[in-house]
């Protein structure tokens, strides 16, 4: 039995955690809301049609960031080429065809874990493997090489997960037809998979290209007069113009980093957003 | 699995040159790091306990804010609030650590000085606390992932036994999520350990042991950025840096590791 006192007490505690734990939700949502507000109250003053189409001058105090937005469109697409692939193939393999067994959950303890080797070291690696090993040079190859082995395991997981959710019968309905388990795979799964695997993978390049650490040592540069013309030439990209910016121009211009970190900022949002809301309308329109 | 091998392989083979010629017992436990004198002194405790410091103070900012958030979450929102919620922690995932560390540097550092009276602001409180902010979505998502994966009739059953909402939160709950909200902060700590540019503009990197979270300090990773661009290509110097990435490679791939098997272990529990 509950006497009043006691049930006093608990609706006390009741409300008393309610209030902590929103709180702590609050805060969050503060952080974040704060997050967003302050770049976009430094930033949007910069932004302007001659700041995205001039180069840097004057040490990138002043004029705009045409050839670091296009460095970082190589560098983004670079990855895509190398991680998209590799990351789809590996993903189909674990999900559809990996005997279920020690060796494949090895794999895929690998795979979590590589998700969380720290950027800086895929920077080291990509110096050793592909700037130097490889010599390949300080490039965008170079740059796109490590950050799509940064991206890979992002890419992988999401494959994997789109194709968990496809029904088990339409896999079944497909094989019944005389479909081999490769034909099912190519015109049933993947097709139905798709905007699951592309809105995953499209996240995790997102993610790449605000990456500063692993393009420190492989190819990004803070400053050069020309649009990148091969892959094999160096590159400015926005992450690491902010970080050059404030750690190595003495009068850094406010204006114009916050608005590099808008453009920053705001791209990648963007991108994830059209992508996340693409698969919400693609998930309508296939209803198992 | 290539990959992560490949990472390892090169690391160790690149560290080879200083662990050899300095030799790891030596680094490890040395307290002077100055790699540009003749000759070099490369210990790393400094860098170790500079990168222990910072995500300690980062961990007790995002471990209840972000627990505490989780459980509010998964437990006490629900509907277009709770999508609101999650949408939110992916965005705060999905800022880049560069733009954190330029808020850091306007905001932050100015007002680390002012509050504490400091003569500078680039003090490990400072990157730290930029780290915490940083670390909360990694803690946040995977514990309401925990949360989440408790199985209803466990609530129901509590519920009925006349519990209220917090009663059958906190005693059945959360502690049968325990595990992974556990891995969460394990998690947490392998982001906050190996996040490297934002510490880098926020910590001042004065390569000393610290005495106070008022202090300078230099992190692991934050070292590796900073001077290996610097460095001659196959010295002993290029050699250390690369140990160093080796043990922040190490550390990262123990937490992560343990956290996997303890989530691992988890799913298996729930699994009907």
């Amino acid at each position: 039995m509950m006497t009043p006192s006691r049930r006093r007490k608990a609706r006390i505690a009741e409300t008393t955690a309610r209030m902590l734990l929103g709180s702590m939700a609050l805060i969050v949502v503060g952080i974040a809301l704060f997050v967003v507000g302050y770049i976009v109250y430094r930033g949007a003053g910069a932004l302007d049609w001659q700041f995205l189409t001039d180069v840097p001058r004057n040490r990138g105090r002043e004029g705009g960031i045409f050839p670091v937005v296009i460095g970082t469109v190589w560098v983004v697409g670079g990855t895509a080429a190398f991680a998209l692939p590799v990351g789809i193939l590996a993903g189909v393999y674990l999900s559809e065809y990996a005997p279920k067994g020690f060796a494949t959950r090895a794999v895929r303890l690998a795979i979590t874990n590589m998700a969380g080797v720290p950027s800086i070291v895929y920077g080291l690696f990509g110096l050793a493997a592909f700037v130097l090993l490889a010599g390949i040079g300080r490039s965008i190859l170079a740059a796109a090489l490590t950050l799509a082995c940064m991206t890979l395991p992002v890419v992988i997981t999401a494959t994997e997960e789109a194709l968990r959710q496809i029904p088990q019968d339409l896999r079944q309905a497909s094989l019944a037809l005389g479909a081999t388990k490769f034909r099912m795979i190519r015109t049933v799964v993947l097709p139905a998979a798709a905007p699951g695997i592309i809105t995953g993978s499209i996240l995790g390049l997102a993610r790449a290209a605000g990456e500063t650490a692993p393009i420190l040592f492989t190819g990004a540069v803070f400053q050069m007069r020309r649009i990148p013309d091969s892959p094999l030439s160096q590159f400015m990209a926005l992450p690491y113009h902010i970080y050059t910016q404030v750690t190595s121009v003495p009068e850094w211009n406010p204006d114009l980093v916050w608005g590099t970190a808008l453009v920053l900022v705001g791209g990648v949002s963007l991108v994830s957003v059209a992508a996340a809301t693409w698969r919400a309308f693609q998930r309508r329109k296939i209803a198992w | 699995m290539v990959i992560l091998a490949a990472i390892a392989l090169f690391l160790a083979i690149n560290a080879i040159r200083a662990l050899r010629e300095a030799g790891l017992d030596t680094m490890l436990s040395g307290t002077l790091w100055y790699p540009t004198s003749d000759p070099g002194k490369f210990g790393m405790l400094p860098l170790v306990l500079g990168s222990l410091l910072v995500t300690g103070i980062a961990l007790l900012v995002s471990i209840p804010v972000g627990v505490g958030a989780a459980v509010y979450i998964s437990e006490f929102s629900r509907g277009a609030v709770k999508d609101v919620l999650k949408s939110i922690i992916e965005f705060m995932a999905a800022v880049p650590s560069v733009v954190y560390g330029l808020i850091g540097v306007a905001v932050l550092i100015p007002l680390v000085k002012d509050v504490f009276s400091l003569p500078s602001g680039l003090t490990a409180l400072t990157g730290g606390l930029i780290l915490g902010v940083m670390s909360i979505p990694t803690i946040v998502s995977i514990s309401e992932d925990a949360l989440h994966a408790v199985p209803m009739d466990l609530r129901q059953g509590s519920a009925a036994l006349g519990n209220t909402r917090w009663q059958t939160t906190f005693k059945v709950t959360v502690p049968s999520a325990g595990s992974g909200i556990f891995a969460a902060m394990m998690l947490g700590l392998g982001r906050a350990i190996g996040e490297t540019i934002a510490v880098l503009m926020l910590t001042g990197n004065a390569a000393v042991i610290p005495d106070s979270v008022f202090e300078s300090v230099r992190t692991m990773t934050g070292t590796i950025a900073a001077e290996m661009g610097e460095v001659v290509q196959g010295g002993l110097h290029y050699s250390v840096l690369f140990t160093v990435g080796l043990v922040l490679f190490v550390i990262t791939f123990g937490v992560n590791l343990a956290a996997d098997l303890v989530l691992e272990r988890q799913r298996k529990r729930w699994r009907r």
